[in-house]
């Protein structure tokens, strides 16, 4: 008789399910990076049953590049990756380290090896998310010392690859290059994920959410200004996405803040809501109705 | 002889997978831990160099088992030692220390006896 697995169970069990499921709801739009995450679960899933049977495999490489422009959600994923991987058991302990250029590589000769290897000492039994990954290497320069941290990630990733994850993140046009000037760390890295932009509806949605987690909401006009200005926020230069939406709602708090001392007396109903002129005042709109725009940015 | 010093002093040889759990215990109470050599194991001998800087933060012992490993890779002749200090005021002192790595040939020591003043004998530990 042949033992049978329910995988299904041995998801709820990890709790791995309901972290996939907080993915789905709180994250909008997304959905390659939410279909490849559910891959990649399954997959550990998969190898987990296959452990308790005895077949025992080497584990898989799940060092992950996610590509994609600013406020798409790259770094608030890698963090949800942390926990999915601890709960199924991949890393040890789950905790996100967050670095850039200026963390890894250093400043002298002899000062980048233990620099890099602080910080991967740092992230053992967890996920190294390194954001904008590709200024590690500086063509231009070929005395520059991100090569050595690059050499030093490399073999890391290589030999300890139980020990701890490796996100690689950054623009894709960018990154690319990266990946071809150093194929070494290419082929070391298995998943590549690509985050598209927002539409003007999830960035809607974005909104939404955001607007209920500062504890406010809008006015139906203030929804309807919102998604104007979005609209209009979406074809100006230096657009970034989540990060352009909590921007705005921002400084539509301090327009609010602004509007409501002047009106003297309050209540719950105008303290918690944001209006239409909270948006419409802003520097976009003024943007879009004299098209030639200055070269900065349009905040 | 086999010198033996610290926590586990009477305790066979810790194996690579207790050291790991020993320094997981000393991550989880927030003590920092740090590698040190010598190739002098002299119990008065306190003053052992230090492998790099003690290393904090960390949350998982893989960390710090590498810098063992690389310590007794470089230094194959000395004795390695882990220690764990507690800077919580009060304590703000080593709360655990531990010899991981010893040479193949140990040190030997012998008592060396002297006569002194109104034939007075002393006695002190000597390297060998």
């Amino acid at each position: 008789m042949s033992t049978t697995f329910d995988l299904q169970a041995l998801l709820r069990e990890s709790g791995v399910a309901g972290v996939l499921d907080e993915l789905d709801r709180e994250l909008i739009g997304l959905a390659p990076v939410k279909m490849r995450i559910r891959e990649i679960a399954s997959l550990l899933v998969v190898d987990k049953a296959r452990a308790e049977l005895g077949v025992r495999g080497a584990k898989p490489s799940l060092h992950m590049c996610f590509t994609g422009n600013p406020g798409t959600g790259k770094t608030t994923v890698a963090t949800r990756m942390a926990t999915i991987l601890h709960r199924l058991g991949h890393v040890r302990k789950g905790h996100l380290i967050a670095v850039t250029r200026d963390d890894l590589v250093g400043q002298y000769i002899g000062h980048t090896a233990p620099k890099t290897r602080e910080v991967l000492k740092r992230a053992m039994g967890g996920v190294l998310f390194i954001d904008e990954a590709y200024y590690l290497y500086r063509p231009e320069n070929e005395r520059d010392y991100g090569l050595e941290a690059i050499e030093i990630l490399m073999q890391v990733m290589e030999n300890q690859r139980d020990d701890l994850v490796v996100i690689f993140a950054g623009y894709k046009s960018r990154m690319d290059t990266f990946f071809q000037s150093n194929p070494g760390l290419s082929s070391r890295v298995a998943h590549h994920i690509d985050f598209p932009d927002y539409s003007v509806e999830e960035l809607e949605a974005i909104a939404g959410l955001m607007v209920r987690e500062l504890g406010l909401e809008l006015s139906p006009e203030g929804r309807g200004a919102l998604a104007q200005y979005l609209r209009l926020r979406r074809e100006q230069p230096n657009f970034a996405n989540a990060r352009s939406v909590r921007n705005a709602l921002d400084r539509a708090r301090l327009r609010q803040a602004r509007r409501l001392l002047d009106a003297g007396r309050v209540d719950r109903q105008m303290l918690t809501t944001l209006e239409a002129a909270d948006f419409l005042a802003s520097r976009v709109f003024a943007a879009a109705r004299t098209p030639p725009a200055p070269k900065e940015a349009a905040c | 002889m086999r010198i033996t010093q610290g926590t586990f002093s009477f305790l066979p040889d810790l194996t690579d997978e207790q050291i790991a759990k020993q320094i997981a215990y000393a991550l989880a109470q927030n003590w920092a831990v740090s590698v040190e050599f010598t190739d002098d194991p002299h119990p008065r001998n306190t003053y052992w160099e230090m492998w790099g800087m003690p290393m904090f933060d960390l949350a998982d012992p893989a960390g710090v088992m590498e810098e063992i490993r690389a310590c007794h890779k470089a230094h194959p002749d000395c004795y390695v030692k882990l220690n764990a200090f507690d800077s919580t005021r009060g304590f703000e002192t080593m709360r655990l220390s531990f010899m991981v790595h010893r040479p193949p040939v140990e040190a030997r020591f012998r008592l060396r006896r002297e006569e002194t003043a109104g034939r007075l004998i002393r006695y002190t530990l000597e390297r060998a």
